[in-house]
């Protein structure tokens, strides 16, 4: 993109803002309505440009992402009046007459980068947030998944305000120019490294930012007697490792931890199910391209980690498939279990004692999302007091991410911000303080000349003490 | 103690800085900042100490600033005073698990939002405030459970040494500290990873400090500063209303604060009411020879008497002055000052004075001063002298600002129950109150679910039916559901 381009664009958003359109409701719900359209009106598409650019199948295309923004969107209009209005605060007496609110209002001109494992929902979800706030935006697609950013960037437009939401596409460079210009707010999904990169940038214009990143999510496994409860344990966690974007996925479970003697348990019931799932191969998407593809072979042929491979193992670098893989025990300083694996690997660390792996987690970066299955409360308390991660889910993996009262954000390397659900709302708002007063009632004591009474007196008020205040009124205090 | 000690090691380099941070890593890791008894411990501690020393901290301020009694009171101890209260009575509450709903999706479930503190923290304060200023925000850290580290401004010696000599004879320095220095000791400790970064100041410096904590990924709140203007009505009370802007003006550290009026637009043709106003209460309030009122902060150091002396002596404004001008530059004095009708594009009007000098510009109608204000960058306040509903109104939906106040100056930051801070180039984030908390903590989602309520519909292999299934799921209707469980509408 020409640079005088990205100038003539930006100005056209800020002269909308500046009109004021955005700020209206009707302009608001009129925008949210344009996306459920979409959603609606093209989903088949949306199916086919999921299935092109990472092989998703529809149903999980439609459970990951169409599905939840058809639910966030509707979950905005049923309450954004609500959202928008003012906030009524408290005042002490002591400032009688006057009332105070929290106004929400837009921020202006923000800038959003999606990102490429949920290339429609990872650029729709903030698009109803800044949409929510009465914002006018530029949201970058990510060009690793072209189809679906062809679509968003050529067919989304027919549903929205042009004036207000521009969509870009292009790559590192575009997105460098990008965050060259001055924004409000910059909202950022991706890795960590150029997390840093966006902050840097946004700290010359000391522009907000929300950055949802990653990390490696470990799953918790307590030994469960109950074989109901172990079977329903073991297809949520291969639901929730190969199920979202075959494993490339922030909120992904990257590894297990499971106590050494009810780990071939785990592993042979994980097998099973893994097996019973994946019997059609379009059932699991595909690895992005081919670096990843790379990549993830790699962390695998790395010295000491295929020994420990206990499932699968094997890819196909013509339809880049990486098979589920399993493996138990790999070496902790191998890449494998330092970096996050996006991927479909999943190492099975085993410990003593199942309270182990809560010192295990908590020596390593904070993750986005910790899960943890057990019946165990003592050990469920300790889990949330002794850990630190975006979200803690309970016997179950991914699902937090449907809850639109939960906040959706990371913490330390994981990211800062969050956003679904009124928060997204709030995260590209500024809630603009109000204290109105009238002219009545005045306290002579806060003006200068100042002396030991007026001193005494505010004493009397800032304790909030009225009756000392009544009687120095009266004259029966004194100093 | 801890404070000789440092003292005595030379120079607080990087070296020190790592070491700092992995004695306050290794108290937090400890666990001990987490408990309740502790965190009410500390806060009853300063509580005290501010009771205590409260004639120690006014002189503090007197030798920096020579802040007046009654505003080192109002402004600084009492405020500390009640965010200490505050922080007491509703820390319980604050830190209780919030429950929120669960949605039909992942029924059944529970959900809540657990408060956790982000670690160990860093703030680094300003002079202007220099004791509520530092105070506050340690307040919200110690609540929220984390280990903090105050870095107090230089530029207020006494405070800053103050701080450095008392806080440990209070608190538990295991895991809060003071680091006195200027530049040099606060860029060693910027080099560290902060769980979260505070600072109160500037905005060249707040970019220096996020730009900092980007290598970390460290969030930060900026608290900076701007322009804040006064928009004056010609529909008002001008007498209280200039009492109230001189009051937020001159009696606020003589101008030198983040929500100090900075200039005053009105119109033509009330100019003339107004500025007859100002003089005549000024004259009231501080006497005919103001450089002797005992009830002005002076300025606080040579460095800024000469920046304020450069604003007045541009050629542009040297003109336009109709009140004031006086200054004292032994003493460090300089008498309040009226400019009228000064060019929007002098040096007095494009930075922020923070001093005793305020700048009258006029428009012809009086809604011509949003735009005014909507063509700068905003400011941490925007302060509008009206009756007139309308105008409110339109004042409140149509100008951005960190907060807003109608009838009166700088009131807002002394209620709890309001977030205090900026947007744009004011600064980012928010705290007092609960809000002091929030901003140091982090909030955990956290579902619970059992192992019943299984949806096949999750898992492949992927049918139409599953499909039907997980939209009716996902849409949180019931009947749907039901219909779609039962396996209508038939293939």
């Amino acid at each position: 993109m020409e640079l005088v381009e990205l100038e003539e664009l930006l100005n056209e958003v800020r002269q909308t803002f500046k009109s004021g359109k955005t700020r209206c409701f009707s302009w608001r719900k009129r925008q949210l309505e344009g996306i459920l359209e979409f959603l609606h009106d093209k989903e088949q598409d949306i199916f086919s440009a999921l299935k092109q650019d990472l092989g998703k199948h529809k149903v999980e295309a439609f459970r990951d992402e169409v599905g939840i923004l058809i639910k966030s969107v509707n979950y905005a209009l049923s309450n954004l009046k609500k959202w928008m209005a003012s906030q009524k605060v408290r005042m002490p007496w002591a400032f009688f007459p006057s009332s105070a609110e929290v106004l929400p209002e837009p921020l202006g001109v923000v800038l959003i980068f999606s990102s490429w494992n949920f290339p429609i929902g990872l650029a729709l979800e903030p698009l109803i947030g800044a949409i929510s706030a009465g914002n006018v935006m530029v949201l970058k697609t990510a060009e690793l998944a072209p189809a679906s950013s062809d679509l968003i960037a050529n067919v989304l437009p027919l549903y929205l305000d042009n004036k207000a939401i521009k969509i870009i596409q292009g790559g590192q460079f575009v997105g460098e120019q990008l965050l060259d210009c001055k924004w409000d707010k910059i909202f950022f999904t991706g890795s960590e490294r150029v997390g840093r990169i966006v902050m840097t940038k946004a700290a010359k214009h000391l522009t907000p930012v929300i950055l949802e990143l990653g990390g490696k999510c470990p799953a918790i496994v307590d030994t469960l007697s109950n074989l109901r409860d172990l079977k329903v344990a073991v297809r949520r966690i291969v639901g929730g490792k190969w199920g979202p974007c075959c494993g490339q996925a922030c909120i992904g479970v990257d590894y297990l931890l499971v106590e050494d003697k009810f780990a071939p348990i785990l592993i042979d019931l994980l097998k099973t199910t893994i097996k019973r799932f994946y019997v059609e191969s379009d059932n699991i998407s595909r690895i992005v391209n081919k670096q990843h593809f790379q990549r993830l072979c790699d962390l695998l042929n790395e010295s000491s980690v295929r020994d420990s491979i206990a499932f699968g193992g094997s890819s196909d670098y013509e339809t880049l498939k990486v098979e589920p893989t399993i493996l138990v025990n790999p070496p902790l300083e191998s890449l494998l279990m330092t970096e996050e694996i996006f991927g479909p690997l999943l190492p099975i660390i085993t410990v003593k004692k199942i309270e182990d792996s809560i010192e295990f987690i908590s020596k390593r970066p904070k993750p986005l999302a910790i899960y943890a299955f057990t019946k165990n409360e003592h050990l469920k308390q300790r889990i949330i007091a002794e850990t630190s991660s975006g979200s803690i889910t309970f016997n179950d993996t991914m699902v937090q991410y449907a809850c639109d009262a939960l906040p959706f954000g990371g913490v330390g390397l994981s990211g800062f911000g969050k956003y679904h659900g009124k928060f997204s709302f709030d995260a590209f708002s500024h809630g603009k303080a109000v204290l109105r007063r009238s002219f009545l009632i005045e306290f002579v004591c806060r003006y200068p000349p100042w002396n030991d009474m007026k001193l005494h007196f505010m004493r009397c008020l800032y304790r909030f003490d009225y009756i000392g205040l009544l009687l120095m009124w009266l004259g029966l205090k004194r100093e | 103690m801890g404070v000789e000690m440092e003292e005595n090691r030379g120079a607080f380099d990087g070296h020190r800085a790592a070491e700092l941070m992995a004695e306050l890593r290794e108290a937090f890791g400890s666990g001990r900042t987490r408990s309740y008894e502790w965190r009410v411990a500390q806060l009853k501690a300063l509580f005290r100490m501010i009771d205590e020393k409260e004639a120690e901290i006014m002189a503090a301020l007197y030798s920096d600033l020579a802040k007046p009694e009654l505003e080192a009171f109002l402004h600084e101890v009492s405020l500390t005073r009640s965010a200490c209260q505050l922080a007491l009575k509703e820390l319980k509450r604050w830190m209780k698990p919030e429950k929120v709903s669960s949605s039909i999706t992942t029924f059944p479930s529970s959900s809540e939002i657990v408060s956790e503190p982000l670690g160990v923290v860093l703030i680094i304060s300003a002079w202007n405030y220099p004791f509520i200023l530092s105070l506050d925000p340690v307040i919200g850290a110690i609540a929220a459970g984390n280990a903090v580290v105050l870095k107090p401004s230089e530029v207020a010696p006494a405070t800053s040494s103050f701080f450095a000599r008392t806080l440990p004879a209070y608190l538990d320095s295991s895991a809060i500290r003071v680091v006195e220095g200027a530049v040099s000791e606060t860029t060693a400790l910027l080099e560290q990873k902060w769980d979260k970064i505070l600072y109160t100041g500037n905005s060249k410096v707040g970019r220096i400090v996020m730009a900092a904590a980007a290598k970390y990924l460290t969030p930060v709140v900026l608290e900076l500063g701007g322009k804040s203007p006064v928009v004056v009505d010609s529909n008002v009370n001008l007498e209280v209303a200039v009492k109230r802007i001189i009051v937020g003006k001159w009696g606020c550290n003589n101008g030198q604060a983040c929500i100090a009026p900075d200039y005053i637009i009105t119109t033509k043709s009330f100019a003339p009411k107004l500025v007859e106003a100002l003089k005549s209460t000024l004259e009231k309030f501080y006497g005919e020879d103001p450089l002797e009122s005992k009830d002005l902060s002076r300025i606080v150091n040579s460095n800024h008497f000469a920046r304020l002396t450069r604003l007045l002596d541009e050629d542009k404004v040297y003109g336009k002055i109709i009140y004031g001008g006086q200054r004292d530059e032994k003493k460090l004095k300089i008498s309040p000052t009226l400019l009228f009708d000064v060019p929007h594009d002098s040096l007095i009007m494009k930075e922020e004075i923070f001093g005793p000098i305020l700048p009258i510009i006029t428009v012809d109608k009086v809604e011509e001063s949003f735009d005014i204000i909507n063509s700068r960058t905003k400011p941490l306040a925007a302060y509008l002298f009206t009756k007139d509903k309308i105008l409110e109104e339109k004042f409140v939906n149509n100008v951005s600002s960190g907060g807003m106040l109608i009838n009166d100056v700088a009131l807002h930051l002394a209620n709890p129950n309001l977030p205090f801070g900026g947007v744009g180039e004011s600064g980012i984030g928010a705290y007092h109150g609960k809000f002091s908390f929030d901003a140091f903590s982090h909030k955990k989602a956290v579902l619970h679910r059992s192992f019943g309520g299984e949806a096949p519909a999750r898992y492949p292999p992927y049918t139409l039916k599953k499909q039907r299934i997980l939209k009716a799921l996902l849409s949180g209707d019931i009947i749907s559901l039901v219909l779609a469980l039962l396996g209508w509408p038939r293939s």
